[in-house]
């Protein structure tokens, strides 16, 4: 890339450098498919799989219902008060993401990202309707003959046909999937749908088929920030230039192992010659390291020229000596150990999870409201959170300070002067209720007394929650 | 541009040929597509400013744009549509009468949300955001009622108001000015008697008072509030009499604000919200009141 700008006179504009990236075979290309048919299976096929949740309930089983606000996963079901989830899935991926590239390189970018996934795919249309690298570039070049047509109008179908699946696929995350299918088949779909689909089809079609390396290099901002996760540990895809320089033909005895093949070049997705070393547009896909492992054994040199190395170990494995690899440094050690507090964090969580969440909130104007008989009265509303599908019966009492009188607004006490009343916690959803609590003046003796309340639950132990009792200074 | 570019021997990157202090500028194009998405921001905006109001003009105002769109306008829409799309229910509150409406739970959370919109609009300067009330404003929070507090009561009070010209206003009594022989000759009570009758009403309320001035203050309250406030000072709502006993005072219970109202007499007023308010807002305001905590 570098030599090409060399003998070009300065323009403030990169020109346009199409890249034809050439099949390759070998063990790390056989990894990206796999890698590859996970993620898409995965992101197609979840949306499909069902859920028995009972009546009333949805029956996807990982299902993002944002107009519903619930979130299923499986059995598990969040609602927006826990967020904090979310949060802690999004810090576990941005930590892995850390501890992966401090430990293998930019993996994620190579392997993983939805750029590189669905540009492999949409590559490997490309290299079936038009044929490997050199007959694509023969073709380009090539006069608009219809032959030529057809090969272009068939490669774009596909591709829009692959985007429009992508952008239904992505929508059927967020709703019934199956329902969404009939609907679309039917052109009933609801237009919010419909809408997002066609956004993902066109961001699909445009980031995956035409846009390409440039998402990487130019758009993506990780490239800047993962190249500060790494250090001189890191593995990552290198060439071995203590071996390779100088370049030269096989016959070259003076020549190092590199025979100039340009067989790393054709196959890399961004175009970019890894012999010039680490670079931003490198995504350590490693399929230049097949490439060259293949043309090695051909012409009967050891493989690894390009090679999955650290800067230390190139050092060491250049200085003759064996290339030792430390995994555990301070920075993955540091890695490891948020990790793992984050995941036990969430694991204690999510088994402390109460599926009956209730909270108890003063009234802010006024603190206390004086009534007649020289008592005082502090109000509360009192929200329940009810995340199982029956009733929740809860009996309400206080239980200190002594001598409080209940009453919760549309509600009677259980019995006449008992001071217990029963509450219904409606299904899936939150029940609001206005308690209020009264004590005569003279048995108030600070600003601002605990109240306690008890609520009893013949499902769960029984709970109890803690506020305050405001009464006037005393003069 | 013409010249063959310099490089950066350390880079090999080309510079741009500009230098500050020694610091040369390495170029690092970026590609020609995205200087497009540039151009089509820039031509966004162009075509923001001319839709939407975007430039104040240096003779006051502000260019209008032609989809003459401002945030007041849309806020006006939406209130509209709202309002639309509440008609049903406002027709419904304004067809049912109060227990029918109670009685229905989407309809009294409808009443409910919409009497305190309606309060804040219209009660809140006098009866407090909260209806916590204030000095001479009743707080409706409270179980005290001058007029009533069951929802009829209410409704009543909050359709006609309470000593204004409305025929129908609660007019009861108007506690008159005891110590003012200019405005109430026949039954002008002393400096002293005033204070005996203070001190009488302290002592209903537990408060420390003069046993001996409490005593007299009895006979002088047995021989003129009775009539108004009761025997036993439990207050009379036909005639807006507060009751003196309960703890809760609408302008104070310590014994100088007791002395000034004994001496200068008071009487409340509030407007009849019939002659301001549709009949449907005003039932949703009654409803509101209702639930507040204090409705009996």
């Amino acid at each position: 890339m570098s030599q090409h700008a060399h003998t070009e006179a300065a323009s403030l504009y990169e020109a346009h450098k199409k890249v034809y990236p050439k099949a390759v075979t070998g063990r790390f290309r056989r990894l990206k498919w796999l890698v590859m048919s996970l993620c898409l299976g995965f992101f197609y096929l979840a949306p499909l799989v069902r859920w028995d949740r009972g009546a009333g309930a949805p029956d996807q089983a990982i299902l993002i219902d944002l107009a519903g606000r619930r979130v299923y996963l499986f059995d598990l079901e969040f609602w927006p008060q826990e967020i904090y989830f979310v949060t802690g899935i999004m810090v576990l991926a941005m930590l892995t993401l850390f501890l992966a590239t401090a430990l293998f390189g930019r993996i994620w970018c190579g392997y993983a990202c939805p750029q590189t996934v669905w540009t492999d795919l949409f590559v490997m249309v490309e290299r079936w309707v038009e044929g490997d690298r050199m007959e694509r570039v023969r073709l380009d070049r090539a006069p608009w003959t219809l032959s030529k047509i057809r090969k272009k109008v068939v490669k774009h179908g596909i591709w829009l046909l692959i985007a429009a699946a992508s952008g239904c696929a992505f929508v059927g995350w967020y709703t019934d999937a199956p329902t969404l299918t009939l609907k679309l088949l039917q052109f009933d779909a609801p237009m919010t749908d419909v809408g997002f689909i066609a956004l993902l089809t066109s961001t699909t079609y445009l980031l995956g088929g035409l846009a390409r390396e440039q998402v990487c290099v130019y758009m993506c901002p990780w490239p800047r920030i993962q190249s500060a996760l790494l250090d001189e540990q890191s593995r990552v895809v290198s060439y071995q230039a203590w071996r390779g320089e100088p370049r030269g033909k096989l016959s070259d005895a003076n020549a190092g192992d590199c025979i100039d093949c340009l067989a790393c070049v054709q196959v890399c997705p961004t175009g970019i010659d890894i012999r010039d070393g680490h670079q931003l547009a490198c995504i350590d896909c490693s399929l230049c390291i097949d490439a060259c492992d293949s043309m090695m054994v051909k012409v009967g040199r050891p493989r690894g020229l390009i090679a999955w190395e650290s800067f230390t170990g190139q050092n060491q494995r250049a200085a003759g000596l064996p290339a030792e690899w430390r995994p555990l440094r301070p920075r993955t050690v540091l890695y490891g150990v948020v990790i793992l507090s984050v995941i036990a964090a969430m694991m204690i969580a999510l088994l402390m999870r109460h599926p009956l969440k209730i909270t108890a909130l003063h009234d802010r104007l006024p603190l206390w409201v004086t009534i007649s008989g020289d008592r005082l009265r502090n109000g509360y509303t009192l929200k329940v959170n009810n995340q199982t599908r029956k009733i929740q019966p809860l009996l309400l009492s206080i239980e200190s300070p002594a001598g409080a009188v209940l009453e919760v607004a549309d509600q009677d006490q259980l019995a006449s002067g008992n001071n217990i009343v029963m509450l219904a916690a409606q299904p899936d959803g939150q029940t609001t209720f206005h308690v209020t609590a009264a004590l005569p003046k003279s048995a108030v003796d600070a600003a601002s007394t605990p109240i306690v309340f008890r609520l009893v639950n013949p499902d769960f132990p029984e709970m109890r929650i803690t506020d305050h009792f405001f009464a006037p200074e005393k003069p | 541009m013409s010249q063959i570019p310099e490089k950066d021997p350390i880079s090999g990157t080309p510079t741009t040929g500009h230098e500050w202090d020694g610091i040369k500028e390495l170029n690092t194009p970026l590609p020609r597509w995205w200087l497009w998405t540039f151009y089509a921001c820039i031509l966004f905006a162009i075509g923001y400013c001319i839709a939407y109001p975007s430039f104040p003009l240096p003779w006051g105002g502000h260019t209008k744009g032609t989809l003459d769109y401002t945030n007041r306008k849309g806020i006006e829409q939406e209130l509209k549509n709202a309002a639309v799309s509440a008609r049903p229910q406002f027709a419904k509150i304004a067809q049912s009468d109060l227990p029918t409406i109670v009685a229905d739970p989407s309809l009294k959370s409808f009443a409910v949300a919409g009497g305190r919109s309606a309060f804040l609009q219209n009660c809140a300067p006098c009866h407090g955001a909260s209806a916590q009330g204030a000095k001479g404003f009743p707080n409706l929070l409270d179980d005290v009622w001058l007029w009533g507090g069951t929802l009829d009561q209410i409704y009543q009070t909050v359709q006609f108001g309470v000593r204004n010209a409305n025929e129908n206003s609660h007019q009861g009594v108007t506690m008159p000015a005891w110590g003012d022989a200019a405005k109430n000759p026949p039954q002008v009570l002393t400096a002293d008697q005033i204070d005996s009758v203070v001190n009488y009403v302290l002592s209903l309320n537990h408060q420390s008072a003069d046993a001996a001035k409490a005593a007299a203050g009895a006979t002088i309250f047995a021989e003129n509030c009775v009539a108004c406030h009761g025997e036993k000072a439990e207050g009379n709502q036909d005639m807006g009499a507060p009751p003196l006993a309960s703890g809760v005072w609408l302008y104070g219970g310590d014994k100088a604000t007791l002395v000034e109202t004994v001496t200068h007499g008071r009487g409340g007023q509030m407007p009849a919200w019939s002659e301001r308010l549709d009949p449907a807002t005003v039932k949703m305001l009654a409803i509101y009141v209702h639930q507040l905590g204090g409705g009996k």
